[in-house]
């Protein structure tokens, strides 16, 4: 069953390295697919560490793994990247910013694959 | 016999990956290759280390062509444009973008950089209340009181911290880290949080009214309300009394206010705050910028025409206006009909709808190493790497000018003269512009 979350982006040390190894490399990869999320949250979720989960918004969804986080619960953290962009609307409240931290999302267990 | 390797030391290199712009790295080359970098941070040792990973080739459709043909390729789209964007420009340099900005003015493009999407709601801001404001070396020679709020320098700005502001000695905090105290104020724990005297949590959505909360404390009013932001209001007022005790304090900021709701009236609420703690001290803010050379961009368009971002010259004069002429909101309604993206990956890093109609209009990429964006371009002109294989000048965080030093060869040739060679081609395929841009402008 899929539960309401507020995401959050950001830099990581991680991703700020792997990215001179190109957006294709899988360190890049895996850094930017590692959604953080409370342990507590995970076990309402039913999914364990490197599970895959789906994330969806009103403007598209993705499917990352899931690593235990020290983030609050109902919080969840990701590192700027490819899987995050399809979640985020162009909409910027006519400010020229999109709403890129602080994203309403659905989150459920990915079984498909 | 063996050829005598060309090995040598290039001392005093300015970092580009990050606002800090440190300026002490030394580069060791061996046979045009980087082989190792001394004093950088893990960010700024892996833009030098791999500077040779990923280089883009010069193509037009998918295939090769020389960078001649590319320029015009290029040309021949901006002069047939009729609402063009150019973006990017974060990570070049100076010279680079004032030929982008001439460009601009010449073809009536939409200009517009990565500031966009990352601080342009504190310039906003700025632009709104104004900004008491200082340099790096004032924080770190002076400022005994910290704050790092929605902001993780520890891992997005790793010398900041040692070079700024929380361990490093300077003329009046001699003991460096013992004078100072640092708070991190955020929605979670991040490595910025373990720097920190004190961190407090606040939840997201809050900091608007955690900053109101604090300038009417600082004002000498209570509140009757047990917390705000998920905070207890003692802790709110512990805090006020150490910011007026401290003697020189800063408060930084980041993106956990810009990118989140309220945008650039949290940057206004903060600045406020600051502006209403100098009545019982000295107190700062400053926002912690940059990928790249993100401010010299708004630096150069600032003083080119007025403004630092979103600005649009089809009218033949700039005009301002984010939402309108701001490029998420350009592209997620599909207005431009062809873009140059230069030293920055747009389709990598734009919403899913920005990045669409990226991909089905006329694209040129300009930039060092492949991306998402190269990906998918019409027309791919590899450049010499600015910082690496380029030199020029960026703006560290504070708006000081650092030189740029060209470390080893590229066979491309830089941003600034693909510009200024696009600009030639722009020029020799509309030659009645030049006389058109000096007749008065009609009204309106």
């Amino acid at each position: 069953m899929a539960k309401s979350f507020i995401l959050i982006t950001g830099r990581t040390t991680k991703q700020g390295r792997t990215i001179h190894l190109g957006k294709q490399a899988k360190d890049y990869i895996d850094e930017v697919s590692a959604l953080e999320m409370n342990p507590a949250d995970m076990e309402a979720l039913q999914v364990k560490e490197g599970d895959r989960v789906r994330l969806r918004t009103d403007h598209g969804s993705s499917v990352v793994r899931c690593k235990k986080g020290t983030v609050p619960p109902g919080l969840l953290f990701i590192a700027y990247g490819q899987f995050v962009n399809a979640l985020v609307g162009p909409d910027t409240q006519g400010t020229g910013m999109p709403n890129t931290k602080g994203i309403e999302v659905e989150v459920e267990k990915d079984d498909s694959g | 016999m063996t050829v005598a390797k060309e090995m040598r030391v290039v001392k005093d290199v300015t970092c580009p990956f990050c606002g800090v712009t440190c300026d002490d790295l030394e580069v060791h080359v061996e046979d045009g290759k980087i082989r190792d970098v001394k004093n950088a941070c893990v960010l700024g040792k892996d833009t030098f280390l791999h500077h040779l990973e990923g280089l883009a080739t010069p193509r037009i459709d998918g295939k090769p062509a020389s960078i001649e043909a590319c320029i015009e390729a290029a040309a021949d789209i901006l002069a047939r444009a009729k609402y063009p964007l150019i973006y990017g420009l974060d990570s070049t340099e100076l010279h680079a973008h004032r030929k982008a900005i001439e460009l601009a003015d010449l073809i009536g493009a939409n200009i517009d950089h990565t500031s966009s999407v990352c601080h342009a709601p504190s310039l906003q801001a700025v632009q709104t209340v104004g900004i008491p404001s200082c340099t790096v070396g004032e924080v770190k020679n002076r400022a005994d009181l910290v704050i790092f709020w929605g902001a993780n320098p520890a891992e997005a700005h790793p010398r900041h911290p040692t070079r700024y502001s929380v361990t490093v000695k300077g003329m009046f905090t001699p003991q460096g880290r013992k004078d100072r105290t640092v708070i991190h104020i955020d929605v979670r724990r991040t490595p910025t949080s373990r720097m920190a005297d004190t961190f407090i949590q606040i939840k997201p959505h809050s900091d608007y009214e955690v900053f109101s909360t604090l300038t009417a404390l600082v004002n000498g009013h209570d509140l009757d309300v047990s917390e705000v932001g998920g905070v207890p209001l003692q802790e709110w007022r512990d805090l006020v009394e150490v910011m007026k005790g401290a003697k020189f304090g800063i408060l930084y900021w980041g993106m956990g206010l810009t990118m989140t709701r309220g945008k650039y009236l949290n940057v206004v609420a903060l600045l406020r705050l600051c502006q209403e703690l100098n009545r019982f001290t000295k107190f700062l803010g400053a926002p912690l910028r940059g990928h790249g050379n993100v401010v010299g961009m708004a630096q150069v368009l600032t003083w080119q025409t007025g403004f630092p971002f979103a600005v649009n010259m089809s009218r033949g004069y700039p005009r301002f206006n984010p939402g309108e002429f701001s490029v998420a909101d350009l592209l997620g309604r599909g207005e431009v009909d062809a873009a140059l993206i230069i030293a920055a990956d747009a389709i990598g890093n734009f919403p899913a709808k920005a990045a669409q109609h990226l991909k089905s209009i006329p694209l040129i990429a300009v930039d060092p190493k492949e991306s998402e964006t190269t990906k998918v371009a019409q027309v791919v002109i590899p450049a010499a790497q600015a910082a690496v294989a380029a030199e020029g000048v960026a703006y560290r965080m504070d708006h000081i000018p650092l030189p740029l030093k060209k470390v080893v060869d590229s066979p491309y040739p830089s941003d600034r003269e693909i510009l200024d060679r696009i600009i030639a081609r722009v020029l020799a395929k509309r030659p009645d512009d030049g006389a058109k841009r000096a007749a008065p402008l009609p009204r309106g």
